[in-house]
């Protein structure tokens, strides 16, 4: 417990803007029915956007608040990251919105609550910070899977993801009361300090505590053998909370994951590192091979996210500053790559309603521009150069080989090689099949641009990473001061 | 003038090339074709600089040396962790020219394409991009990247532009070539992955510089641990036997440029790769496996002449025929006696035109003729001589005519061999007297004797493709007369690998 608490509020300011724009958001969709609603998601995204820039401010500071938050350059890399994102699925929704969903309002002022929660899951210093955090912006997702209230397999979906959510959230509370009783603090500092200065030895308590805690995350990753909501959760939900699902959900996951186990169970390392070792073997070489056999496009890189938690997770696993900063950066690979491939998915059901692999035949022919962006960003997830994904994984691979973990990167190449095969199938679609009807379709311009946009944002990261990883080592430098 | 920045212009002329055919609209081809001949052209002319502004016995290993930081102090990496390092030695000289040469043959062979020929060509740039950015980088991260973006665009440029083989009783489409080509090469490139993951944990010097890496004493254990992740997965690539059947299926399923840049020069890069991360990385390593490495090149020189003895199909038995030829080059690395590994190096440029020019000529048949089998044609040396001289200064080539670049070669490989291993020479001029009865058996039955009245209708190549194969010929002429310039540069850079003596 700090000695004198600081409460500041103005350290949490861009999360209050962040409050406010959603109670805009809500706000001018109730009493303002005839504001023109497909300017929500433009106005949410220049909301975003105008408060990422705001979070700059707090750049290389490091304070707290109450003990209970941080801000520091990890809670700063988050905040950009998680607006970002955010700001990326509210234009890739503009379209999709409109045309199968109703109450735009309250779908794009959830999408900013929940990048709250996310981002506080990243600051969290203490337990049930954390935990509140997390259930943020997990009830803001159930509500967002089943948003599309007259399809069957949309509440399938957000039933089975809440009520496995809610399950797991009652074992993550579970694992921290046991993490309490042997620590004898919330606070991670001070859990480390337990356990570093010796007053704490490591005991069955503590080890069923973050075997629970590692189960209720385990579930908010989706890793193996917690996935199983996945595919459901991702098939049912609107096609953009499928991309919000896949970037923001699972990064927040890790934020917290990252902060959790270095701050407070460094000390520790060696009891717990053989389970994330375990799950991220299981994880990868689950993900990819189920992946082998899917039709659907959305249950496709349902599984191969699963693939890439598994990568996550030896990051974990082979904990230190260098997997750490190693981690952001795939992450940040991860995401741009992942919500480029969701923009031109997103156009292309919006353009013809359909999501088979196979209903994507011709897709060069009638869609050129959203064809090569796809396919770079299935090369990218498979790893292969110029894109973000070959130069993360490398990256990734070499610092967890560098832990002694080489067995773990072995698996995680291989993977990669599988992988490959499942993309290829997506690009013989895209290139070599012949479309059902000729014609271009006509794409709206504001979609090829995002989509352009994010593949700039690949080839950058693939390219040009200096900056980008620079920024990752300093935003976890702090994590194992 | 020696400027790392000729290496540079290679590596980011094709690339950016790529990037500017994304804004020529699609319907103008012909601004496409002038666009990648011209720029085909300009790499002729750097790779022809680059290999004759190298000074041999200037004391320097590696000339040409730009040398950027990319990353560094970041993570795992040290000072210098990652850098942009460029540099040729005498072996990666002419590999640099035989890109260039390939690459424009390639490009004004490829002027017939129709079917959305400016992504062809974008493709096809970023091929040539990653070729030579392995022949030129001194960095094991890039050179690991060049090498998968070599990779990257083949399966649809097979799968998109290639052509599907039937016969009697089954059926080898270009979607299973492609699928198959991708497949392997990313297989076997998933060794060096863990190869390279491997040395740079050993290592422990945080860069991934490969003159830094050269300078560190790896473990004796370690090397002979590592060096068979590095000799199968390059070896994949340079179709060593069992690991070869990729190669047959994937250069006949391939458009005729592709096929052209793929056998002359990609699967170089595999053997290259052997000497570079394998001989160079890790000699003791490399020491006590190289009787395996000459065991499965003679079964590639044997075994590949038979196969190709049985096709019925003209690119097929290219095909083999490459597998077969790419026998010599590991036999004579194998040898690790200079006078093999030279022979080797020559092998691996010679093959590299005589084998484009072979794919080349079968390319030109067939978008006329519309099928490869050599039984149904006959005679047509009346019909097109030049293109049956052209394709008989190749076969020639490949059996080793003195006066053509192949003798030259073969030769430094067969005394190399029978100095280490009398027995396996034998069986390796074996393998050459098999390649005549294949090559002048197809000579004989497609091209000679009495002409089939089915195919009057076929005239001669195309100006592209006769400018193309001259370009080819030329230099198995200049290296089959006058092959000095070639043997100066790679004896004197072979010597300093180490364990060859």
């Amino acid at each position: 417990m700090p000695e004198e608490l600081n409460l500041d509020y103005s350290l949490l300011t861009p999360e209050f803007c962040l409050a406010g724009l959603a109670a805009l958001v809500f706000a001018l969709d109730l009493f303002a029915p005839r504001f023109r609603k497909e300017w929500l998601p433009y106005l949410t995204a220049a909301g975003l956007v105008a408060i990422l820039g705001l979070s700059f401010g707090w750049a290389n500071k490091e304070s707290d608040f109450a003990g209970l938050l941080s801000v520091d350059n990890y809670t700063t890399f988050f905040r950009v990251f998680f607006m970002a994102t955010a700001a990326a699925v509210a234009l890739a929704s503009a379209q999709f919105v409109p045309a199968r969903l109703r109450h735009p309002g309250e779908y794009y002022g959830l999408l900013v609550l929940s990048t709250i929660g996310a981002i506080y899951m990243a600051a969290a210093r203490e337990l049930l910070t954390a935990y509140i955090s997390l259930e943020l912006l997990s009830f803001s997702l159930y509500v967002l899977v089943s948003y599309a209230k007259f399809d069957p397999r949309s509440n399938e979906g957000g039933m089975k993801y809440m009520l496995l959510g809610a399950f797991s959230s009652a074992l993550f509370l579970y694992g921290l009361s046991l993490i309490y009783g042997s620590a004898g603090s919330t606070f991670y500092a001070d859990i480390a300090s337990a356990y570093a200065g010796g007053t704490e030895e490591f005991d069955l308590g503590l080890l069923m505590g973050l075997v629970l805690v590692l189960a209720g995350l385990g579930f908010k990753v989706a890793a193996v053998p917690f996935h199983m909501w996945t595919p459901d959760a991702y098939e049912g939900a609107p096609l953009p909370i499928t991309a919000y699902l896949s970037a923001t959900s699972k990064a927040a996951g890790f934020a917290l994951l990252l902060r959790l186990f270095s701050s407070a169970f460094l000390p520790v390392l060696d009891d717990w590192q053989w389970m994330f070792a375990a799950l991220a073997a299981l994880t990868m070489v689950l993900g990819n091979l189920v992946a082998l056999q899917q039709h659907n496009i959305k249950r496709l890189l349902a599984y191969s996210s699963i693939g890439q938690v598994g990568y996550m997770l030896m990051a974990v696993a082979a904990l230190s500053s260098a997997t750490a900063s190693a981690l952001l950066l795939h992450l940040s690979g991860y995401v741009i790559t992942n919500l480029a491939a969701f923009t031109c998915i997103i156009a292309w059901n919006n353009l013809t309603g359909k999501e088979e692999i196979a209903d994507f035949r011709g897709m060069a022919e009638r869609a050129p521009l959203l064809a090569a962006s796809l396919t770079a960003a299935l090369f990218s997830l498979a790893g292969m150069p110029l894109f973000a994904g070959f130069l993360t994984k490398f990256l990734l691979f070499q610092a967890v080989a560098e832990e002694g973990f080489l067995w773990l990167s072995v698996i995680a190449v291989v993977m990669s090689l599988v992988s490959l095969y499942y993309y290829l199938m997506v690009i013989k679609e895209l290139y070599i099949s012949q479309p059902e009807e000729p014609g271009r379709l006509p794409v709206p311009a504001l979609v090829n641009g995002l989509a352009v946009a994010l593949v700039v944002g690949v080839f950058y990261v693939g390219i040009f990473p200096r900056h980008l990883f620079e920024a990752a080592q300093e935003a976890t430098k702090l994590l194992f001061a | 003038m020696q400027t790392g920045y000729v290496l540079l212009a290679t590596i980011a002329v094709p690339l950016l090339t790529a990037l500017a055919l994304t804004a020529v609209p699609s319907r103008y081809p012909n601004a496409v074709r002038v666009i990648a001949v011209a720029v085909g052209f300009v790499l002729f002319g750097l790779s022809l600089y680059a290999f004759f502004a190298y000074q041999v016995a200037d004391g320097e290993q590696f000339q040409f040396q730009l040398r950027w930081d990319w990353i560094e102090n970041v993570g795992v990496l040290g000072d210098h962790g990652i850098t942009l390092h460029l540099g040729i030695d005498g072996i990666g000289a002419p590999m640099v020219l035989l890109t260039g040469i390939v690459a424009f043959a390639g490009t004004l062979i490829s002027w017939k394409i129709d079917y959305r020929n400016k992504d062809f060509f974008i493709l096809f740039m970023v091929l040539v991009s990653g070729v030579f950015g392995v022949f030129t980088s001194l960095d094991l991260f890039f050179w690991f990247f060049f090498y998968e973006l070599a990779v990257l665009p083949m399966y649809l440029l097979i799968g998109v532009w290639g052509s599907s083989s039937v016969f009697p009783t089954f059926a080898r489409t270009k979607e299973y070539g492609a699928l198959k080509l991708t497949m392997y090469l990313v297989a076997g490139s998933v060794l060096i992955f863990i190869g390279i993951f491997a040395v740079f944990v050993e290592a422990g010097i945080g860069t991934f510089d490969l003159l830094a890496l050269y300078q560190v004493q790896f473990d004796e254990d370690f090397q002979k641990i590592v060096f068979p992740l590095f000799l199968i997965g390059c070896g994949v690539l340079a179709g060593l036997w069992p690991f070869h059947t990729w190669s047959p299926d994937g250069h006949v399923a391939a458009p005729t440029a592709v096929s052209m840049l793929h056998a002359g020069v990609l699967m170089k890069l595999g053997a290259f790769g052997i000497i570079r991360l394998g001989m160079q990385l890790l000699p003791e390593g490399a020491e006590f496996w190289m009787p395996a490495l000459i065991t499965l090149g003679t079964v590639n020189v044997v075994y590949g002449a038979i196969s190709a003895t049985a096709q019925t199909d003209f690119k097929y038995m290219v095909g083999y025929s490459s597998v077969s030829h790419m026998g010599y080059v590991l036999m004579g690395l194998a040898t690790m006696n200079p006078i093999g590994v030279n022979g080797a190096v020559l092998q691996m440029f010679s093959h590299g035109v005589m084998t484009a020019l072979m794919f080349a000529m079968v390319g030109a048949l067939y978008d006329q003729a519309h099928v490869r089998e050599m039984s149904i044609f006959g005679g047509l040396a009346q019909r097109m001589p030049r293109f049956v001289a052209f394709f008989a200064i190749a076969g020639l080539t490949s059996i080793g005519l003195p006066g053509l670049s192949g003798f030259v070669a073969e030769f430094n490989v067969f005394v190399g061999v029978f100095r280490t291993y009398p027995a396996l020479g034998a069986l390796g001029i074996l393998g050459a007297a098999i390649t005549a009865v294949y090559i002048l058996r197809m000579l004989a039955l497609a091209f000679f004797g009495p002409f089939n009245e089915r195919w009057k209708e076929l005239t001669e190549m195309t100006r592209w493709e006769q400018a193309g194969g001259a370009l080819l010929i030329a230099f198995i002429l200049f290296m089959g007369v006058f092959p000095s310039p070639f043997a100066d540069r790679i004896a004197e850079s072979v010597l300093l690998i180490p364990g060859v003596r």
